[in-house]
């Protein structure tokens, strides 16, 4: 049996970065970029990833949405695409992205497969959620989602083990990320976290993917949410923030937990949920005494570990708590996933960001820790 | 590379079925005697020998199977397999495979060895205790130790009597409380984070830079918590760590021990010794490095060394020498107790005392010697090759193996380390070792190609990889199927090992699941 491929191009990411736009997103932006001359690279990126896959195409069946949204691509590349849904030509937008993401779901597929950046993440998880297995092909400006391969080739490799073992190859969780692009422009960075899709592991970390029993992402979590709570100490408030990693240790404590927020325990018992920086403060304020630690992990490809996905954790939140008092924990594949590079700290105060600089503990499993570098 | 013809080679290949559902009912391997009645009056009947609990009461249901079809059923499975010495093992790195001599098989299979009962009296083992005496103080010339056990049953073991030795000595100094974390680094064998987890401390990682263990790393973490550290060089990337004094005095200067895995000293033995880089304790795999056949092929010994310091925790017992005798010193109140039953693996023991006398230092030197510049020919050939890189401080040489990686080939062709492996096997040689976990690099592979083998075996291996990644070019389709010409196809399908209702590795098991 085939399998069946589903493919989106956002044919206008990609035009902001090299005319110095930081990101595409938005009408005015997007005219303006064609303006400076701007042209698309993702059409250029998808036939890179088609070119490989067009080794493939008698065990694929390729759906895509019309025209430059996948099918000229496609098309270019020598392959035979099912066409469905339909779209103004040259005139489309992030709804087009959401409208194909969800026909692309109800025609069946198998695999979803996108080019663009951080907006096109964002516009696929708004569609399908973490209902439908994707792999990103890296096409737009700004990309700080988890869930794009590293370059083209790498993301049509994974979708050839993909189609090599259908429903057998690893996944993990990968982060959905964007920044708001208006502020980038005035030179303020903030990136959200806006979610989380299923994706295959970019690296085999042994020989899982073909001889099976792959420790996966959740074993691993498990194991670090069982050291964090052995060591859980009575009447200490933790801050426990967002991630899968730190919501596998809600979840071994049976609470419920904010998957994107901050969440506050004590004595293993939630006492606030999905707290914001006030909120936080005025807890601190409410309990002068009680000595709090922050929980937290590290976003996948990009290492963040504070001021990304966790802003609630202002630079005061750090201070009072305290440098010392702060739990990292991290799976290994996303430690690898960082291809050495360091873990990043960006709180928006410098002489914060540099006393979290240097070495830190991360906890990677039951009793074991890795040490890994920081850099502001 | 040179022009190497590559063996035309099949596998046998035969329907075997499992020894457990051979045999028919009746037939024996061995007619055992009777017991002669003279012996029965005097010691007992066998009934009466073996206490009553220890008795079945029903015979155990195991095949019976006359002594030529056993063997011949043994003999097809190691002919499908490729056995012992039929292939080029080059590929196993970090497992020092090399070809030991069988001169030494003559004499561990000698009556003086196998006639030896571990129950006999004291005086009556004089000649396998000098054996195991001698051996020891080898050992601690190559090493620079002053104490050492032959007890342990292989390298991991080794280690986890370090670990034990480790608790049983900040124990003893009240610190036991404090002073719970071992340290490991990255590219040392993983036993070295789990045995001291196992031992009950909590274990950290240290990072790399640029494939060194990284100093400032350590220099971080060092405290009153710090117990020990644990690691090897070089490390499995082939890479000696040149400040490897800085990382033992850094560790004692926070007041811990510092253990040495020696697992990789196949090219370092003779050489440097891990008393001169600050080691309070090390061991060798006598098994790899002084030529006990490893792994499947021949029961395994770690032997565990360490200063005059932690001399006292060692495991009992202890070979020792006394106005001219020898003794087995179970009298050692702090030791650790035991850790194997009676002396240890004697075999192994006596293989590597033959192979050091044998050798001579000279001859442990030039072996070590041997050993990388064999690694140093093949990383000269495996460098040709498109698509094959290894990571890390270039320009800086490496030792007795390195992990290499096929990352480039795998984005290139789509096939790794795993395809080429399932291929090169057809080639009529043993398949390869990737990597311990995690693969830090990636697509990685491993060989090390020991002093034993010839310039020929090095190319002959170097060809069949690069034929294999030419295939992964040119005919892809050679690849995707591999291996052709190997007892067993590739398996599709390994859904199995992850369903545990599905696993059987026990015959009752299989019974249970398969046979209802």
């Amino acid at each position: 049996m085939k399998t069946k491929i589903g493919l989106i191009v956002n044919p206008v990411a990609g035009m902001g970065g090299r005319v110095g736009l930081k990101g595409s997103d938005g009408k005015k932006i997007h005219k303006m970029a064609l303006t400076l001359g701007a042209i698309p690279v993702s059409p250029e990126r998808t036939c890179e990833a088609l070119n490989v896959l067009s080794g493939i195409q008698n065990k694929i069946e390729l759906f895509t949405y019309p025209g430059e949204m996948g099918q000229d691509e496609a098309i270019l590349c020598g392959l035979s695409p099912i066409v469905i849904g339909s779209i103004r030509k040259g005139k489309t937008t992030p709804e087009d992205t959401k409208k194909a993401a969800r026909d692309l779901e109800k025609a069946g597929v198998d695999l979803l497969v996108f080019t663009g950046g951080d907006g096109t993440a964002r516009n696929v998880y708004d569609a399908v959620s973490e209902r439908l297995t994707v792999i990103g092909i890296p096409g737009g400006v700004k990309i700080h989602s988890g869930v794009y391969a590293a370059n083209p080739v790498k993301a049509a490799r994974l979708v050839m083990d993909f189609v090599a073992s259908p429903g057998k190859i690893a996944l993990q969780t990968a982060e959905v990320m964007d920044i708001d692009e208006e502020l980038v422009r005035h030179d303020k960075v903030s990136a959200k976290l806006y979610g989380y899709m299923k994706v295959p592991y970019e690296r085999g970390l042994n020989q899982s993917s073909k001889a099976g029993s792959n420790p996966r992402d959740e074993v691993f979590q498990d194991e670090i949410a069982s050291d964090v709570i052995h060591n859980m100490e009575p009447d200490i408030i933790y801050l426990v923030s967002a991630g899968t990693t730190t919501k596998a240790v809600m979840d071994k404590l049976k609470v419920e937990s904010t998957l994107l927020g901050i969440d506050a325990l004590k004595n293993k018992q939630l006492i606030s949920a999905n707290l914001n920086e006030l909120e936080i403060l005025e807890l601190f304020a409410r309990e002068p005494e009680t000595p709090f630690k922050i929980i937290i992990t590290a976003i996948g490809r990009q290492g963040f570990i504070f001021g990304r996905g966790n802003q609630q954790l202002s630079p005061s939140v750090i201070r009072r708590v305290g440098k010392e008092n702060v739990i990292l924990i991290a799976t290994i594949n996303k430690i690898l996933s960082l291809n050495e590079e360091p873990f990043l700290v960006d709180t928006g105060d410098p002489e914060l960001d540099k006393e979290l600089e240097g070495y830190i503990r991360v906890t990677t499993g039951f009793g074991k820790q890795h040490i890994y570098k920081v850099s502001a | 590379m040179k022009n190497i013809k590559l063996k035309k080679y099949h596998a046998p290949k035969y329907d075997e079925p499992l020894i457990m559902e051979m045999g028919v009912k009746g037939q024996r391997g061995i007619m055992i005697p009777q017991v002669d009645k003279e012996i029965e009056n005097t010691v007992g009947t066998l009934e009466d020998l073996i206490p009553a609990k220890a008795q079945r009461k029903k015979a155990p249901a195991l095949p019976e199977i006359d002594q030529y079809h056993t063997l011949m059923h043994y003999l097809r499975l190691s002919q499908m397999t490729l056995g012992m010495e039929t292939g080029i093992d080059i590929g196993e790195g970090t497992c020092t495979m090399k070809y030991s001599p069988k001169v030494n098989e003559e004499l561990v299979r000698s009556p003086q060895m196998t006639d030896v009962h571990p129950l006999q009296p004291e005086k009556t083992l004089q000649g396998i205790l000098e054996i195991a005496y001698d051996l020891r103080n080898y050992l601690k010339a190559i090493s620079g130790m002053d104490e050492f056990s032959l007890q342990t049953g292989g390298g991991a073991h080794a280690t986890y009597i370090n670990a034990c030795v480790t608790r049983k000595y900040f124990q003893d100094r009240g610190e036991l409380g404090t002073r719970n974390e071992v340290i490991t680094t990255q590219f040392t064998h993983p036993c070295n984070a789990a045995t001291p987890s196992t031992a009950g401390f909590k274990v950290i990682i240290l990072p790399h830079k640029n494939g060194y263990p990284d100093l400032d790393g350590l220099k971080s973490i060092v405290s009153e918590r710090t117990a020990a550290i644990h690691m090897t060089n070089p490390e499995d990337t082939g890479l000696y760590n040149p400040l490897v004094a800085e990382f033992t005095k850094v560790v004692h200067d926070a007041g811990g021990l510092c253990f040495y895995d020696q697992a990789n000293a196949n090219g370092i033995m003779g050489v440097a010794r891990a008393r001169e880089a600050g080691f309070d304790a090390c061991h060798f795999n006598l098994h790899k490095t002084f030529s006990s056949p490893h792994g499947c092929e021949g029961p395994a010994a770690g032997a565990y060394g360490c200063t005059e310091a932690l001399a006292a925790y060692l495991p009992v017992p202890v070979v020792t020498r006394l106005s001219d005798a020898y003794h087995l010193d179970f009298d050692r109140p702090k030791s650790i107790g035991k850790v194997r039953s009676f002396f240890g693996n004697l075999p192994a023991v006596l293989r590597a005392y033959a192979w050091i006398r044998s050798m001579g230092p000279k001859g442990i030197k030039t072996a070590a010697e041997i050993s990388i510049l064999n690694n140093q020919y093949l990383e000269h050939l495996l460098s040709q090759i498109d698509g094959i890189s290894y990571p890390y401080a270039e320009g800086k040489p490496r030792f007795e193996q390195i992990r290499y990686s096929m990352e480039k080939l795998k984005e290139e062709t789509g096939f790794g380390s795993h395809e080429i492996q399932n291929r090169i096997v057809d080639f009529g040689i043993q398949s390869y070792w990737l990597s311990h976990h995690p693969y830090v690099v990636p697509e990685p592979f491993t060989p090390e190609p020991c002093e034993t083998y010839s310039k020929e075996d090095i190319e002959y291996w170097a060809t069949a990889i690069e034929q294999a990644c030419k295939e992964a070019r040119e005919t892809p389709e050679v690849i995707e199927s591999a291996p052709h010409n190997q007892a067993i196809h590739q398996i599709k399908d390994f859904s199995q090992a992850e369903d545990a209702d599905r696993w059987a590795i026990t015959w009752r098991a299989y019974k249970k699941k398969y046979k209802k």
